[in-house]
């Protein structure tokens, strides 16, 4: 079992970046613990800024700092920064076109058993209606790193969604594929292709290999760039199957699924089914429970397959 | 200063201009912030040569809806090109939209959905500190905008990080779209409230006076330590008896005779100024 989170991964590539680039800067709302940031802020306390529970505040100061040459990254938990701050993610970030990569951390619903205050099941279709913003649900810590690498590079604004607790590694250490704003291609199949962002991918991609024994042959793409979808890479691989099926740790409409369907539905319609959280406040319990009972797991999707094949 | 109170006239009659031209625009705050802007343009280092420098001050409009007083200043600085605003404005697919957009030359940020402003200048104020740059960082609020919770956040920001690099205006005409500021939300004391966030607050009694708001500026610069926060007391609609004062001139469109009367009483007041 990997013990990493995807956000102590995210402190050592930032860590590594501001020690070269004294423009990098983490902004945080109080949220440096849970964002795996307090060594960032203990290591450069000169490139890191304490905003306080303000998560406006938070966003327009990030923009603020980006208009004058710095390379922003507001980390706040995922419900608070993609809803309370949406209007100045909206206007300070992507209308001003500023450098500001907003991350939500504790995404979707891995603050379990607090409720629904503190899950984020909203965030990728806020954030993918602006125009101009572009949103990242990393699987692991492998994908985590490339990511964020990348991100450091470009100077536009971006959401990036991550998980509170160590997931599964979905790939392996030294054999990382990744091209920016391109699916993964994890396997392929000739029925069904499963459609999987951040914390589904690992689970798609087992459920992937759960349905061949089943003996039904399923490909599975990791589509960590919700927004730009890669519709090409979609298309391609989605061509000539039966179903296609999403995955997502999100509410049921405006994500992955909506996307992906979208996409579908205009250039080479079938049926396409969207694994989601509910339209409801989610039941309470740890991630693990919450996917399982929601079907949202390996088995679940295997399930899901399987009785959407018989229909 | 003669010159500048002599050239507030003028731009009146510009934004007058605009807002008839484009069929709308936010008249009443235009002209009560046309001193206020005017004067920080004419203080700042910004010009059209360095628009990109990094040691440029930085303003923000964060009552973005008073762009077209922005627009006018910025062509009187030689940013814009003022008759091409006139013809283009609020038309479609015209650039001059109506609030402030920063691909239009001498706008930093975009703005327009209140008490942002603020907050983005606390980020401006902390990056030059962080680069050990001289520039200060602006920005000009309207007093209905106030009751915008995000400003608060700002200010309390502001006074943590000592900021004595930013000044933020308050373009304090009293009213707002509904009605007196007072009535629609109360600021009762607006200089203990500010004080009590830790800033250094300065009344300026005519926020329409040149001299005045250049003294509060001044003193501003000399502050070390903490933001400095300046309520100007201005006329909303300044400029023609008609419109002065009143709530429903906050983004009345004159008609014909109206524009006539305007313009005809902004003549007589800026003529009367240069032959004091």
């Amino acid at each position: 079992m990997n013990k990493i989170a995807n956000r102590a991964v995210m402190c050592e590539v930032l860590k590594e970046a501001a020690s070269k680039d004294k423009d990098v800067v983490v902004l945080c709302s109080d949220s440096r613990g849970s964002a795996s940031l307090t060594s960032f802020a203990d290591t450069y306390p000169e490139q890191f800024v304490e905003v306080g529970i303000a998560e406006q505040n938070l966003v327009s100061i990030a923009a603020g700092l980006a208009s004058c040459g710095k390379k922003s990254f507001a980390v706040s938990p995922a419900s608070f920064i993609s809803t309370r701050s949406y209007e100045q993610c909206k206007v300070d970030c992507a209308y001003s076109n500023t450098n500001v990569k907003l991350v939500g951390i504790s995404g979707g619903v891995s603050y379990g058993a607090l409720g629904m205050t503190h899950h984020s099941a909203q965030d990728i279709a806020a954030m993918s209606a602006i125009p101009g913003m572009r949103v990242y649900l990393p699987s692991d810590r492998h994908q985590t790193r490339k990511l964020f690498e990348t991100l450091l590079q470009d100077h536009q604004t971006a959401y990036i969604r991550l998980g509170r607790n160590p997931v599964e590694d979905t790939y392996e250490e030294g054999n990382v594929p990744f091209e920016m704003d391109r699916a993964t291609v994890l396997g392929e199949g000739t029925d069904v292709l499963l459609v999987a962002c951040g914390e589904m991918v690992r689970p798609a991609k087992d459920a992937m290999e759960l349905l061949k024994q089943k003996g039904i042959s399923a490909g599975a793409l990791d589509m960590y760039c919700v927004k730009p979808l890669d519709s090409e890479g979609l298309l391609k691989a989605a061509k000539g199957k039966k179903l296609v099926v999403t995955v997502e740790e999100h509410a049921p409409f405006g994500g992955l699924g909506s996307m992906v369907a979208q996409v579908i539905s205009a250039n080479d319609p079938k049926r396409v089914i969207n694994l989601a959280l509910p339209d409801t406040p989610v039941i309470t319990g740890t991630s693990a429970q919450v996917f399982h009972y929601y079907g949202l797991d390996t088995e679940g999707i295997a399930a899901s397959v399987c009785k959407a094949l018989e229909e | 200063m003669k010159e500048l109170a002599v050239k507030a006239y003028k731009i009146r009659q510009d934004v007058l201009d605009i807002i008839v031209s484009g069929g709308g625009g936010h008249i009443g705050g235009d002209m009560s912030s046309v001193e206020i802007m005017l004067t920080l343009y004419n203080r700042m280092n910004v010009s059209p040569e360095k628009a990109k420098d990094p040691d440029r001050d930085r303003f923000v409009l964060s009552k973005g809806h008073c762009v077209e007083t922005l627009y006018a200043v910025l062509a009187e600085k030689g940013f814009l090109d003022i008759e091409e605003v006139k013809a283009k404005f609020s038309k479609f697919g015209s650039e001059y939209i109506g609030h402030p957009h920063n691909t239009i030359p001498g706008i930093e940020m975009n703005s327009g959905s209140l008490g942002h402003g603020l907050s983005v200048c606390v980020g401006m104020a902390l990056a030059g500190r962080m680069d050990g740059k001289k520039y200060r960082v602006y920005t000009l609020m309207g007093d209905g905008e106030l009751a915008e919770g995000s400003i608060w956040e700002g200010l309390m920001a502001a006074s943590h990080y000592k900021l004595d690099n930013l000044c933020a205006v308050v373009d304090r005409n009293h009213l707002q779209i509904s009605g007196n500021t007072e009535d629609v939300m109360g600021h009762h004391d607006l200089h203990a409230r500010f004080s009590s966030f830790d800033w250094h607050v300065i009344n300026v009694a005519d926020g329409n006076d040149i001299d005045q708001l250049n003294a509060a500026f001044d003193e501003a610069e000399k502050i070390k330590g903490c933001p400095t926060v300046i309520i100007a007391d201005t006329v909303k609609g300044k400029g023609a008896a008609l419109m002065e004062n009143k709530a429903s001139w906050h983004h009345h469109l004159p008609n014909q005779e109206e524009y006539e009367q305007i313009s005809k009483e902004l003549k007589a007041r800026r003529e009367a100024l240069e032959h004091e």
